[in-house]
């Protein structure tokens, strides 16, 4: 059972990986393309295989609501959601990592209207970008079905509490039918331990949550966000080394590609980084020394990984799913610069915007993507970023 | 509390929070809001009540003699309570006056 492999849609695993976990409630509402995620999970509560509350709620804002209250009396607790619906559920996304409840999302990224576009990239996961989740960006199917485990088990543990996303692009993999190969449910008993919150809310011990702050304390209980958050990852780091000791299959912060001897990596999040994996390839292929940087954990950032990562190489490309209008770039590039910024023989940053609603970022267009950026690098014009691809 | 607000660090709070103890609000003084102060003419109190049944923050008090008083921490200064008193016992009167 452990080794099964089934050639299966992406959000069909994801949401088998949720029965698997043995959530107790479930609240979202449909939106493309996260829709086949809960539609499943509907399906297999009504059909008695998952013994859990489905609440359809009428809008996300709502779905967030009965999350907080179902996490807050110590529910395990999956939602999932997508651009709009993230939008709507925003004023209640933030609350629960305030309030310190491991709720668990699939966020199926899509860009925010308007014009209305249901295609993917990273604008809505980066509006709520500093809200105090964990974020987790995955690169295909079988990291989706496996992160949703190490999530439950990231955000349940009592030295973290706070809530996970994980960041799956619409359709390009949400709608991705895939080799997915599952894991037993003995094997997820093992990883994922019964989920006893400490402080609960129950009518034998009353307490109140989300109370109100004087400017007195607003600022230390901000501090303690802020310290969750920053301390969680050493918890997300073992709980990926003991996922990788039970199924073989590891995951890093910062992951990296051929980058051993390169002068120039291209850095990305998500589906992107396997279409950047074949144009390295190809690049190898012609003699140039360039590797990949994956950034698979935005938050907690690792800055730690990162700067090991990209210690002596000449150059980065950022590639960046979203935009900071009237801003300097991409969200990405933006944190990059940022980090890297008054370190000694830092390299040079190029930003990409592409893969905007999406459009295709193949492997040419990396290739295409590379020359751009030489150009740049040896005409030592690097600040702002380029819009790839626009049409003039 | 045991500690007093200012003296409470970041690492004191509890996770998320929480507050563990009823009726913590009251170490939350918002009587300094007040421009107008509720004065009671107990010669014409009936002791009835009203004034405690309508206040909206539950700022006042009944005293031993049984007679009802605005707490001063807490109330906002309203006036609802002079408002509804049957027997208009309570006046309000502007606070830089007292």
């Amino acid at each position: 059972m452990d080794k099964r492999t089934i050639g299966v849609e992406v959000s069909i695993a994801i949401a088998e990986a949720v029965a698997q976990a043995d959530v107790d409630l479930i609240a979202a509402y449909p939106i493309t393309p996260q829709t086949h995620i809960v539609e499943h999970l509907s399906e297999l509560v009504a059909e008695g295989r998952l013994d859990a509350e489905f609440v359809p709620v009428e809008s996300e804002h709502s779905a967030m609501s009965v999350c907080c209250g179902s996490s807050a009396v110590g529910a395990r607790t999956f939602t999932s959601t997508s651009s709009q619906g993230l939008a709507l559920m925003a004023e209640i996304f933030f609350i629960a990592p305030s309030m310190r409840l491991p709720i668990v999302m699939a966020l199926a990224n899509r860009s925010l209207s308007a014009p209305l576009s249901i295609w993917n990239d990273h604008s809505d996961v980066m509006m709520v970008r500093d809200a105090g989740w964990i974020h987790i960006f995955t690169e295909n199917g079988q990291d989706s079905y496996d992160n949703i485990f190490c999530s439950f088990r990231i955000a349940e543990d009592p030295a973290v509490m706070l809530p996970v996303a994980v960041n799956v692009d619409g359709f390009i993999l949400t709608h991705m039918i895939e080799p997915i190969k599952y894991v037993s449910d003995k094997l997820v008993k093992k990883y994922l331990p019964e989920f006893q919150m400490k402080d609960a809310l129950h009518p034998d011990s009353p307490l109140s949550m989300g109370c109100f702050a004087m400017p007195e304390i607003y600022t230390e209980t901000q501090k303690a966000r802020e310290e969750a958050v920053l301390g969680s990852y050493d918890v997300v780091v073992r709980a990926w080394k003991e996922w990788g000791e039970l199924t073989g299959r590891n995951y890093s912060p910062v992951e990296t590609y051929r980058t051993n001897d390169a002068d120039i990596c291209y850095v990305t999040m998500g589906s992107l980084s396997e279409n950047a994996m074949m144009a390295v390839d190809a690049l190898r292929n012609k003699g140039e020394k360039v590797g990949l940087i994956k950034i698979r954990l935005w938050r907690p950032f690792p800055f730690n990984d990162f700067f090991s990562a990209v210690n002596g190489k000449a150059g980065l490309i950022v590639i960046d799913r979203a935009m900071s209008f009237g801003g300097p770039g991409g969200p990405l590039a933006l944190e990059l610069r940022s980090a890297l910024y008054g370190k000694q023989s830092a390299p040079q940053i190029v930003n990409f915007i592409a893969g905007f609603a999406g459009r295709d970022v193949t492997r040419d267009d990396f290739m295409s993507i590379m020359i751009e950026a030489k150009t740049r690098f040896a005409k030592d014009d690097t600040s702002g970023y380029v819009f790839y691809g626009v049409r003039e | 509390m045991a500690k007093k607000i200012e003296d409470i660090s970041w690492r004191d709070l509890e996770t998320g929070c929480i507050v563990k103890e009823a009726g913590s609000a009251r170490e939350y003084l918002t009587g300094s809001w007040r421009s107008r102060r509720p004065i009671v003419n107990k010669a014409h109190c009936l002791k009835c009540g009203v004034c405690w049944l309508f206040c909206p923050d539950s700022a006042i008090v009944q005293l031993e003699d049984r007679y009802f008083e605005a707490d001063l921490n807490y109330c906002k200064g309203c006036g609802i309570c002079a408002h509804e008193c049957p027997s208009a016992c309570i006046s309000m009167h502007a606070e830089e006056e007292l």
